[in-house]
């Protein structure tokens, strides 16, 4: 037996369906729904200061009245007429060279001795992990009474081995940003962490295949492993190349506390201390602005270190993006 | 049509930026007026006083609450001059702000960040003569008077008697070649060649051994009267930075980067003149509190710091810098702000009473001579110098600031040896002043 049903006509039971156009209206204005508190986000703390910046850049400006527009002098001060600004884009320049290439190199090299050990990993994943977890102030105080040239242990330790003249460290120009790159490599773990994870996530069979093949260690390594973990690898020296164009907090509580005038309430007389040889461009950027008033100037260092990063992440996010087609860096 | 309106559109894109990241509202022109006694208002005041210092504050606060009952104060504590800055940036300035910035006063004035005092002074009729000119000098900018002192910082030299008899020596340097000389014959270096006791520590940016604090005593000026930098044709500044190479040159580079990166943090018990590592320092008058709290047993003495040999006449001054207080752009209760603010720069006793709390040195004359301040033969030194006539500041200036740093920048640089030429390198140090300058301020 079988039971018929008389289905009301279709007009009476639904609406008539929507034209495409308005469909796709309506759905579009959902999207934007669901995005809008990221657009919102995105346009006030990222465009709008963007373009604030920008403007700004072309103005002599205070931050407290409105500014006077100079076209193009803020700019050709900085690039032809500021020796402080050159010293302190070298100095950030060489945080880029070196931080970037010996923190990717550290934290590789950290991964994979740990990716190797066969007991206690968990422990020592969390020692080497744990320094990242430091404030940076505190790390960086620590850091600078730890290595002080007369009564730190780690020159008394160099001269307990016979090394008669130890480096001076956070007080002598010439290695105070050596000083800062080891800080900052003894707070690698969080690059560690995700190389570790890239490392423990290549196929075993890769390497079973290379042996093989009759490859060595290095010879695997070279072939297996770096191929495998490139777009990390990349990734991570995205991050380094941030992370040095905006090097501020070390180098400014380093220099300070060495030159033995940190105040309690945090002011530092004495940025960029010795000799400027820890005065990064962000460093500058902050002390013309907010110390010296010149906003405007301030501006065109921002919209200058602004363009550097993008070019920089531009250029890499290239190459990860090919790496990640080929599965191998180029 | 389309095409026509974008030009339109532009312009007042345009204009609200510029509206939208400048702050608005002026200070006002005239004098807010004292709130009446049966109206109640809580005013806010934001200085970095911590601890101790914050206390001795917070008891004048509260003498003040007991004079007008009716206005409660709010003190916080730890706010840096970025802070209140910043608060003025976004409209939520506090009522009162206390600054130990005394070289960004003239930005304070010249930008609007702080109220002109002007009106409520001309108002009420305060006797401004009661303050010596160099405090004057350093709370007003071109006739703007937008803050007032709140205490002085004043230097002088510190010296240590223990190491002095030792060597024989009776009274303190009058010279800056006495002071050379008394230095090498107290310097005891180690076997190894590093120093142990350093006489006087010549490194510019160690602890208050600062341009700002030795320029007086070659009578270096900072800026030419129309507001240029004289550090090329002052022949006070060539003088000074002669001697301090004299001295490092002496020391060696090395030996006194060593000595200075051990020598203990300047507000710290670790200090090296606390500790007997240093016999003499250029310091300020919070020094007395630092060595009673931290080595009470340091036998040590207070002078003038030494003036050039040329320059004798000067002997009995110094510099002075200080503590400023004033009414932010945006406070809310100007009227009872100014109340405070005037009751603590301009009451005898409360002065005296923060300045017990502080050991810093009073800004009246009245305050100065008042005999319920508590001033050891240490301290009255540095009362003594904040009433002689030669007593200098460092000019009101938008670039005073940045001056100092390049100053400074250029002193490390020529005490390492990086400058051939010190007349040249002078030049060029007064063109960057300058060119700096032409970027922002007025």
């Amino acid at each position: 037996m079988t039971a018929t049903v008389e289905r009301a006509p279709a007009a009476s039971a639904a609406p008539p369906p929507l034209p495409r156009r308005r469909r796709r209206g309506r759905h579009r204005l959902v999207v934007l729904g669901f995005l809008a508190p990221a657009l919102l986000g995105f346009g006030l703390f990222f465009c709008y200061p963007l373009v604030a910046t920008v403007f700004f850049s072309f103005t002599r400006s205070d931050g407290l009245n409105p500014p006077e527009w100079v076209g193009l002098r803020n700019y050709v001060h900085l690039l032809t007429g500021d020796p402080v600004a050159r010293t302190a884009a070298y100095n950030t320049l060489w945080m880029v060279v070196v931080l970037t290439t010996l923190r990717v190199v550290f934290a590789l090299g950290t991964a994979s001795v740990l990716a190797r050990l066969r007991s206690g990993v968990g422990f020592f994943r969390t020692v080497f992990y744990l320094p990242a977890l430091a404030p940076p102030v505190a790390a960086t105080l620590a850091f600078v009474f730890l290595f002080n040239p007369g009564t730190g242990p780690v020159n008394a330790g160099l001269r307990a081995i016979g090394i008669d003249s130890p480096p001076g460290w956070f007080t002598d120009p010439a290695w105070a940003k050596p000083s800062l790159t080891l800080l900052m490599l003894w707070c690698s773990g969080e690059l560690m962490i995700i190389i570790l994870a890239a490392l423990l996530d290549v196929p075993t069979e890769l390497y079973e295949a290379a042996a093989l093949d009759g490859a060595g260690p290095w010879s695997r390594f070279r072939h297996v492993t770096l191929p495998s973990i490139a777009p990390v690898l990349l990734f991570g020296v995205v991050n380094s190349v941030i992370l040095s164009l905006q090097f501020f907090t070390q180098a400014v509580v380093g220099g300070s506390v060495a030159s033995g005038a940190a105040e309690v309430a945090g002011h530092s007389k004495n940025v960029g201390w010795p000799g400027n040889s820890t005065l990064t461009f962000p460093a500058w950027l902050y002390q013309q602005g907010f110390r010296y008033f010149n906003m405007g100037y301030a501006a065109a260092m921002c919209t200058l270190l602004f363009l550097v990063s993008f070019a920089c992440t531009v250029v890499l996010i290239r190459r990860m993006r090919s790496a990640a087609g080929t599965g191998e860096a180029r | 049509m389309g095409t026509s309106r974008r030009p339109a559109l532009l312009a007042v894109a345009a204009g609200l930026l510029v509206a939208a990241c400048t702050t608005g509202g002026a200070g006002g022109g005239g004098a807010a007026p004292a709130p009446r006694s049966d109206e109640q208002v809580t005013v806010s005041v934001w200085s970095n006083f911590a601890d101790r210092e914050l206390a001795a504050l917070n008891r004048v606060l509260d003498g003040f609450h007991a004079k007008h009952p009716n206005i409660t104060v709010r003190s916080e504590g730890s706010q840096d001059d970025d802070k209140i800055l910043q608060s003025i940036r976004g409209g939520t300035a506090p009522d009162v702000a206390i600054s130990f910035s005394t070289d960004q006063l003239g930005q304070y004035c010249s930008t609007g960040a702080w109220q002109n005092l002007g009106p409520y002074l001309e108002r009420d009729k305060v006797d401004l003569d009661q303050i010596p000119k160099a405090v004057r000098d350093y709370t007003e900018y071109r006739g703007t008077r937008c803050a007032m002192p709140l205490l002085a910082d004043v230097y002088g030299l510190y010296y240590n008697k223990e190491l002095f008899a030792k060597a024989g020596i009776t009274s303190p340097p009058r010279t800056l070649s006495e002071l050379t000389d008394i230095a090498k014959r107290l310097t005891v270096f180690n076997p190894d060649g590093s120093i142990q006791v350093a006489g006087f520590v010549p490194t510019i940016n160690f602890y208050n051994h600062r341009p700002q604090m030795l320029a007086p005593h070659w009578n270096a000026r900072w800026q030419k009267p129309d507001g240029s930098s004289a550090l090329a044709s002052d022949p006070g500044w060539k003088e000074m930075f002669t001697w301090l190479k004299e001295l490092v040159d002496f020391y060696g580079r090395d030996r006194l980067a060593k000595f200075t990166a051990s020598a203990g943090q300047q507000y710290s018990a670790d200090n090296a003149f606390q500790q007997g590592r240093v016999a003499m320092m250029i310091d300020g008058e919070y020094r007395t509190a630092f060595v009673s709290q931290y080595s009470p047993n340091l036998a040590y003495g207070t002078a003038p710091f030494p003036v050039a040999d040329s320059r004798q006449n000067l002997h009995g001054t110094g510099y002075a810098t200080g503590t400023i207080i004033g009414i932010p752009r945006g406070a809310k209760n100007a009227g009872a702000a100014w109340e405070l603010v005037k009751h603590l720069t301009t009451d005898t006793d409360a002065l005296v009473e923060l300045s017990n709390g502080l050991k810093n040195v009073p800004t009246t004359r009245d305050a100065l001579r008042s005999p319920k301040l508590q001033a050891d033969e240490n301290f009255q030194t540095f009362t003594k110098i904040s009433e002689s006539p030669n007593l200098a500041s460092s000019p009101s200036s938008p670039t005073l600031a940045s001056a100092v740093k390049f100053t400074e920048d250029f002193a490390t640089r020529w005490l390492n040896g990086e400058v051939a030429n010190l007349d040249e390198g002078l030049a060029a140090l007064a063109k960057q002043i300058d060119d700096n300058a032409a970027l922002g301020g007025k």
